[in-house]
């Protein structure tokens, strides 16, 4: 089947919104949303990785077809995840020392963040050309990063609000994201028109 | 915790900490306590048979890797460490991916990418870490099951309020008749947030109603 890209598009950064339909990068989504300024942080790095390793992938997975190895996905995809973020985290300490010095203890933490691996996987999974693979992998990752921001505004106003002990924490950020997700659920129809 | 210490110390560190298995199991446990591996027990938990293939799934992957990587710990470089446990899980994860295509098709449709990501599962690498890097072969792989027992127990618990508010449903067979009508949302992303939600009040009330007898017992006791 043939896609249009303003409907990948509109798939992955809306319709299946990574974070808050298809439940990918929960743990950071949770654990770094608490601050506006270190959710759009750790967003943009995480795109910047997400696409990097897209292109990537799609490059390798070439390579594995031809050599009839496909098993060895997984273990090959997540190698080149480990890569593109230590050639990030090399990037940043290059060119900007301080903002390397902000995320420092979060880049690491990109390789474990299963929407960095889900890209290529689906993209895979989905048989997507490489100009598909690459608005895919964007979208995504701007999902991703839409979704966090979002969740961290929505975090920082209700810590000025008088919330009852026993939901404080984790609870609270749960039911919070649902409330998300229950939005998100309406550009469902979206994109079934045309 | 220092590396060096660790090797040689474990086995104190250990019986302070009590049995591994059953600390993953409850008190420890994954889901609910630790809040990791939240991307699987968000996402595969609208059925029970889903969870419990998640869970099994997940066991069997954190067994052999951390028997392996517990059982290589002394020669692994430390800058690489993570690399390598990663490389294991993988290893791991594309035996499980196969397995359970070779197992049950149905059952491989429904967990779909979720296999795969079993590798970048938070609660797969962290016990890998904390645990099966610094300890005894035996006692990682009990720690492995008990962390995978616990998150199993953890996925049936969500999926059983799921399935039952969602769909009428406990493993498939209906309990309320044709009257039932299902809570659709309880299946849709939202309900997956919601029912951890509510799990986690219920066990922060019930602690905190056990730390107040705790407390008032403590006061009788000095009165």
């Amino acid at each position: 089947m043939k896609e249009s890209l303003t409907h990948i598009f509109l798939d992955a950064f809306l319709i299946n919104n990574f974070v808050l339909c298809v439940f990918l990068g929960m743990c950071s989504f949770l654990g770094l949303s608490a601050k506006f300024a270190t959710a759009w942080r750790m967003g943009v790095s995480v795109m910047f990785v997400i696409t990097v390793s897209s292109a990537l992938s799609y490059a390798i997975n070439l390579l594995l077809v031809v050599l009839h190895a496909e098993y060895l996905r997984i273990i090959i995809y997540i190698v080149i995840i480990a890569a593109t973020v230590q050639l990030t985290e090399m990037f940043i300490k290059k060119a900007s020392p301080a903002l390397f010095r902000e995320l420092g203890v979060y880049l690491p933490l990109i390789t474990t963040n299963c929407a960095v691996l889900a890209v290529p996987l689906f993209q895979t999974a989905r048989n997507y050309n490489f100009v598909q693979s690459t608005v895919f992998s964007i979208a995504a990752s701007g999902g991703y990063c839409a979704a966090l921001v979002l969740l961290s505004l929505v975090r920082e106003r209700v810590g000025l609000s008088d919330v009852p002990d026993l939901a404080k924490g984790t609870a609270m950020t749960l039911v919070l994201a649902a409330i998300l997700s229950m939005a998100f659920m309406g550009f469902g129809g979206m994109g079934n028109g045309g | 915790m220092s590396e060096i210490s660790c090797h040689g110390s474990g086995e104190t560190a250990i019986t302070a900490e009590g049995n591994p298995f059953r600390n993953g199991l409850w008190k420890q446990n994954p889901v609910f306590v630790m809040v990791l591996g939240m991307c699987p027990t968000l996402a595969i938990t609208n059925s029970v048979r889903n969870a419990v293939s998640m869970g099994l799934a997940t066991t069997f992957v954190m067994v052999c890797s951390y028997g392996l990587i517990s059982m290589i710990r002394t020669l692994i470089p430390k800058q690489v460490r993570i690399a390598t446990y990663i490389a294991i899980l993988a290893t791991a994860v594309t035996v499980v991916d196969y397995l359970v295509k070779a197992i049950s098709i149905p059952i491989y449709v429904a967990l779909g990418a979720y296999i795969p990501l079993i590798v970048s599962n938070c609660l797969t690498l962290e016990r890998a870490e904390a645990y099966a890097g610094k300890q005894p072969v035996i006692k990682s792989m009990l720690d492995g099951l008990g962390m995978g027992c616990g998150f199993t127990i953890a996925l049936i618990m969500l999926g059983a309020v799921r399935e039952v508010l969602g769909a009428g449903t406990f493993l498939g067979v209906h309990l309320f008749g044709s009257h039932f009508e299902p809570w659709v949302l309880f299946l849709l992303p939202p309900g997956g947030f919601i029912s951890l939600a509510m799990w986690l009040l219920v066990f922060a009330a019930w602690k905190e109603r056990s730390a107040k007898r705790a407390a008032a017992a403590q006061e009788e006791a000095a009165a």
